[in-house]
């Protein structure tokens, strides 16, 4: 075909240049969905131990995206020696492998939240997040003093459903739920069922009482609920510590 | 002029749009072409060198570079480069530069540390660095801490102990401190001479009236953790209620006497629970051992 043909045909120019620019993104992104190592196996004693959200984590997921986090915050704590002694052990691929989608991100206003989990008290969560200047004299992040509110939790059982068609893990069928048992452990398995989707959401959310207020489920509880699980699914000392690096 | 004689020595393309647009054909400049072909050779040496070419279900892992690192615990790992090994190599060169200094703090007791002058500046400014990244959030950057839920380090009256001991033991293990609320068990009037009893413990009583009445309610109520003497116990973290250091309510700041005591009747009535959490899974036994004579030293250490 002659340069001139293509030059003076904008359907042909516009096909052509399609082509030419998704290569970088085939031969970069496609291999990897064939390589074994991609995303690293993280079991003990025979059980995966990195666990979809469950229904409450996952309201507060919704609830993170909603007030946008991800503009300030990363999840993804890069192998450098810096970040390993400010955030903890780096991120696996396998930790963001249930996240549609992923909060990596590249930009870090606040500090990096892959590993804030369990690392301060649930009531430090809830002052920090109403005014985080009190708790907090420096910081320049905003107050979400709203999320207090109520939580809107009739629709979790759908919002599962639509994660398990991008292939999320959650059961429905007992088919679908022996799986689980079989891959997690029956205690997991049981908060990944969607059929009880709700009664886990508002069990969890009353034993954790993650906002401080037993009266009622809050958009709070279920933040503090995905905030406090964030990068805690790795027992890292059960593994050596070039065990996965091997996968790289 | 110019335009003619461009128009003789540069090729055009051939084409021309609405009869006299022309787009020239310049060659490219030699020093641009070298340039990329020596791209093009770098990467082609890169290929050799790093993980590259994915193969199947594998990739080439690169030869001739690669790490070898030795793991905590002393073995010696070799691996073809990755950016995780690198990591590792990077940690395990930083472990054994400070290792010196690590290793004295790890035999040492805590009052070596605080006698040689050596160790105890390299001790405080590593505990610098990890108050500020672990611990300030909570107890602020300079450990004043906010009244209410999260204590001062800078004074002296430690509810868990203020022992180098109980301090470690306190980090290591965490800490779930409950002062229950007595809403339902008084009444509201008992509730107020109580206030004011405790008030008067410290020499803050306006009404010593109320107080009497509210001494036998202390007896009953409060003495089993907070003892007969009022002066706390450090097994349950209960405060020393007789001298001017207030945790949860600030009553100093109070103006008049009825504000002191209505701080402190609320938290009679609502009660408090605070946590301070657990690190032994977060920081190794010598970070915990540093933090703590980090704090000790911060607030009159006993």
């Amino acid at each position: 075909m002659k340069h001139e043909t293509i030059e003076t045909n904008v359907g042909w120019l516009i096909v052509l240049t399609l082509i030419v620019i998704s290569i970088g993104g085939l031969v970069e992104i496609v291999p990897l969905y064939f390589i074994d190592d991609t995303i690293e196996t993280v079991q003990v004693d025979g059980k995966d131990t990195i666990r979809p959200y469950t229904s409450l984590e996952l309201r507060g997921r919704d609830i993170y995206q909603r007030e946008g986090c991800y503009t300030c915050h990363s999840q993804m704590i890069r192998p450098f020696r810096d970040e390993d002694m400010r955030y903890g052990h780096y991120s696996l691929a396998a930790e963001s492998q249930f996240d549609h989608p992923f909060q990596w991100g590249s930009k870090r206003t606040g500090p990096d939240l892959a590993r804030v989990g369990k690392k301060y008290s649930n009531e430090w969560h809830v002052q920090h997040m109403m005014n985080p200047r009190d708790v907090v004299p420096q910081s320049i992040m905003p107050g979400y003093p709203w999320l207090m509110q109520s939580l809107h939790y009739k629709d979790v059982a759908d919002r599962m459903r639509a994660l398990k068609m991008v292939g999320v893990p959650y059961s429905e069928t007992q088919a679908e739920f022996d799986a689980n048992v079989e891959r997690y452990g029956k205690d997991v398995a049981d908060k990944l069922n969607i059929n009880s989707a709700m009664d886990n959401l508002i069990s969890q959310a009353q034993a954790g009482n993650y906002d401080g207020n037993k009266n009622d489920i809050t958009e709070m509880d279920a933040l503090v609920a995905y905030l406090q699980v964030l990068g805690t699914m790795v027992d890292f000392s059960k593994f050596d510590e070039g065990h996965f690096a091997e996968f790289r | 002029m110019s335009k003619d004689k461009t128009q003789q020595t540069v090729q055009t393309t051939g084409h021309a749009w609405d009869g006299d647009l022309q787009e020239f054909n310049n060659p490219l400049p030699s020093w641009w072409l070298w340039a990329f072909y020596a791209t093009v050779i770098f990467a082609i040496v890169y290929w050799v060198l790093y993980p590259t070419w994915p193969v199947g279900n594998t990739y080439t892992k690169g030869v001739g570079n690669d790490i070898t690192y030795t793991t905590t615990d002393g073995k010696e790992v070799t691996s073809h480069w990755n950016t995780r090994s690198l990591l590792l190599k990077d940690l395990a060169d930083a472990r054994a530069e400070q290792a010196k200094y690590v290793e004295q703090l790890k035999a040492a007791s805590y009052s070596d540390i605080a006698k040689d002058e050596e160790k105890s500046a390299f001790a405080y400014s590593m505990a610098k660095v990890l108050f500020a990244d672990n611990c300030a959030a909570c107890h602020q950057a300079g450990g004043n801490g906010v009244i209410g839920p999260y204590p001062n380090l800078l004074d002296d009256a430690w509810l868990w102990g203020g022992t180098f001991e109980k301090i470690e033991e306190t980090i290591r293990n965490g800490h779930v401190g409950n002062m229950p609320g007595f809403k339902g068990q008084l009444s509201a009037r008992e509730i107020d001479n109580l206030a004011e009893y405790v008030l008067s413990l410290s020499g803050q009583g306006s009404d010593a009236t109320k107080a009497q009445k509210g001494k036998p309610l202390f007896s009953s109520n409060c003495a089993v953790c907070h003892g007969q003497d009022a002066k706390g116990q450090i097994l349950m973290g209960s405060a020393n209620l007789t001298d001017s250091i207030w945790t949860i309510v600030n009553v100093p700041a109070a103006a008049t006497p009825e504000a002191k005591r209505a701080a402190i009747v609320n938290l009679l009535k609502t009660g408090k629970s605070r946590q301070m959490p657990a690190w032994k899974d977060r920081l190794s036994d010598t970070e915990i051992k540093i933090l703590t004579f980090y704090v000790h030293e911060l607030g009159g250490g006993q």
